[in-house]
């Protein structure tokens, strides 16, 4: 399974791409596997002030309803419109096109409590025994 | 597929004859305003009346249901609905009365609403009950607005409703709607809510605490009474969810509990009719210290009379049209007075053996991740199937085939590939394990034959849907084809 070495993740299997002004977020290959076909998702607004580890948006597969987690503190700069028309994005290509909202962080440091890959690589591992 | 009975349709076919005119005939444009009258006439189809009778059976006989199937749909209690109740409910001194008609002419249907928000009133010990929400999410919605205003009137502002993370969707759907920020809370390892965890998000900013007891997993939350104690510390309130009230129905009642207002699901609990889009009833309940808030009209008692009250200054307001469901409402008085208190108990009783017998049998097939003791309903994971690549999704697709509804899947969410079972207290002992038997052998197919699970349902009308396209592209109405000669030619109705 595909885990980018270059991008920060979650726990709660959303991966972060940190750059000191602006930070992208999406959510893993392991995540959409597991959601399957996406079939609505729900974007926070521009502007919106998300705190870390708060619901920021919502994706609903055939399965399911799921909140996603802001990975980091800060305002939201823009959101993926792309995906609201097409959620399958989320499936074809998790880190790329299917990417959710970009954040200016409001605590840069917070991106030192996130997973590097092989940190997360371990904890989907052990979640599958 | 079937035609749509619009496809069906034939320009000129008719299935009614009318008899001659024997009243004076006068134009249409002196009886109705002209405002209110049609250019073109609807697009109903032209059938006959015996087209409309066969499609429609058709169509009925391929229902999955209660009355031809085992239900066992987790969360749901697709309970049988026993058909004394329609029966009364279709008596003509109730079924013909109408919504407008004056109190003095409706007594015997008033005493009926009082008397069943006084059954409800004994069986969970509330104060009070309003009987007007549709459905259960609405009764909700119902209590929210009793909290906010409850706060409100105590002149405190409190934006906070916690809810564990076992809860029903419609839980923070409801508080969300209302206006409250909602706070999840992790449950315990052992699928209960932590009381660490609910101490931690406590504070002068929660509003309430909505739960479901038992929770979603069938677990009887065993600290209750530390749980309700602490929230009542902080001066919050605590909400239930009563969806699964058939699991406690003469045993323990909620405000024992320590609960401050709930909703009952009638078509759940008391055996109204369920599915099919309702219409369903979730009375609200509410201790003594709630009752003005409660939405009005009420049924008030006056010596040996019935009237409406509408006064209520610190009400909510309505929230239902005229009284709610009432004929949903006179199912559930039916099956409460049918039963009475050593039958209501007996059902829970039986609710529970049931759900235990399953549990334990399905044990032995597949992991039940939380809880050595269920209540109505239990949650296992069929995440040892994924390894031939065989998901929840397709076992329950298999039960079609078998000839049971499926069970609800990935619900809740703390179990992976949840398969919640629920076979309320209706099912026999045979039906049990037959429904084990069945699930035994798709167990061993999900080994031997994936595939066969991957193409199921095979058995039915309709195969394998194509769910995804379903929810990205739904096309719910139909629109008459260009093509369709139908109403090509319908002419105008004043030529």
């Amino acid at each position: 399974m595909q885990i980018p070495a270059e991008l920060r993740y979650t726990k709660t299997h959303e991966w972060a791409k940190v750059a000191p002004s602006e930070v992208i977020v999406g959510i893993t290959a392991h995540a959409q596997e597991e959601l399957r076909d996406v079939v609505y998702v729900e974007l926070p607004p521009a502007g919106k002030i998300l705190k870390q580890g708060e619901p920021a948006a919502v994706v609903e597969s055939v399965k399911a309803a799921f909140d996603i987690y802001a990975p980091m503190s800060g305002t939201v700069v823009r959101a993926n419109t792309e995906l609201s028309k097409s959620p399958q994005l989320v499936n074809a290509d998790c880190y790329g096109a299917g990417w959710f909202f970009a954040l200016t962080p409001s605590q840069p440091s917070e991106a030192e409590a996130l997973l590097a890959a092989d940190a997360y690589t371990k904890l989907i591992t052990a979640a599958a025994h | 597929m079937d035609e749509l009975i619009f496809e069906q349709s034939v320009p000129g076919r008719c299935g009614v004859a009318f008899p001659p005119c024997d009243a004076p005939e006068r134009p249409l444009e002196q009886l109705v305003p002209s405002a209110a009258l049609r250019q073109q006439p609807p697009r109903l189809p032209e059938v006959a009346e015996f087209d409309v009778i066969r499609h429609y059976t058709r169509l009925s006989q391929r229902n999955f249901a209660v009355d031809t199937h085992f239900y066992p749909l987790g969360s749901c209690t697709m309970k049988y609905n026993p058909k004394l109740n329609d029966r009364i409910a279709a008596w003509s001194r109730f079924a013909w009365l109408h919504p407008s008609q004056p109190a003095s002419q409706t007594q015997g249907l008033l005493q009926m609403l009082y008397e069943l928000e006084q059954l409800l009133c004994g069986i969970t010990g509330m104060a009070a009950f309003t009987l007007q929400p549709a459905a259960g999410a609405q009764g909700e919605l119902t209590g929210l607005k009793i909290i906010r205003a409850y706060h409100r009137a105590k002149r405190q502002s409190r934006p906070v409703i916690l809810i564990p993370d076992s809860a029903h969707g419609t839980n923070p759907a409801s508080a969300a709607l209302s206006g409250f920020r909602v706070v999840e809370l992790a449950s315990g390892p052992d699928g209960l809510i932590d009381l660490g965890e609910l101490k931690r998000h406590l504070s002068n900013e929660v509003a309430a605490l909505m739960l479901t007891n038992p929770n979603t997993l069938g677990l009887f939350e065993r600290n209750i009474s530390a749980i309700t104690h602490l929230c009542h510390e902080y001066g919050a309130l605590v909400y239930l969810d009563g969806a699964n009230m058939n699991a406690l129905l003469g045993i323990v009642k909620p405000a024992e509990m320590g609960v401050d207002l709930l909703q009952l699901n009638l078509h759940k609990t008391f055996s109204t009719p369920h599915g099919g889009g309702g219409p369903g009833a979730g009375p609200v309940g509410v201790i003594a210290a709630l009752a003005d808030f409660l939405p009005v009209p009420r049924v008030r008692k006056v010596g040996a009379r019935f009237r409406w009250d509408a006064r209520g200054r610190r009400s909510i307001g309505r929230v239902h049209a005229f009284y709610g469901n009432v004929g949903v409402l006179l199912r559930a008085y039916v099956y409460i007075r049918t039963l009475g208190r050593e039958g209501l108990e007996r059902t829970s009783r039986a609710a529970i053996i049931n759900a235990n017998y399953l549990k334990a049998k399905f044990s032995r097939l597949v992991p039940i991740p939380f809880g050595d003791h269920c209540l109505h309903e239990f949650v296992a994971s069929l995440k040892p199937l994924k390894a031939s690549g065989v998901t929840a999704w397709d076992v329950a697709k298999r039960l079609l085939d078998y000839g049971y509804y499926a069970p609800t899947v990935y619900f809740p969410l703390v179990v992976e590939e949840a398969v919640m079972v629920e076979p309320t207290e209706t099912e026999s002992k045979s039906t049990l394990d037959a429904f084990v038997e069945a699930m035994a052998r798709i167990v061993e197919e999900a080994r031997e034959h994936p595939e066969w699970l991957k193409l199921a349902p095979q058995r039915l009308p309709t195969h394998r849907v194509d769910e995804v396209k379903a929810a990205r592209e739904p096309n719910l109405r139909w629109q008459p084809d260009a093509k369709s000669p139908a109403f090509h030619d319908a002419p105008s109705l004043r030529a």
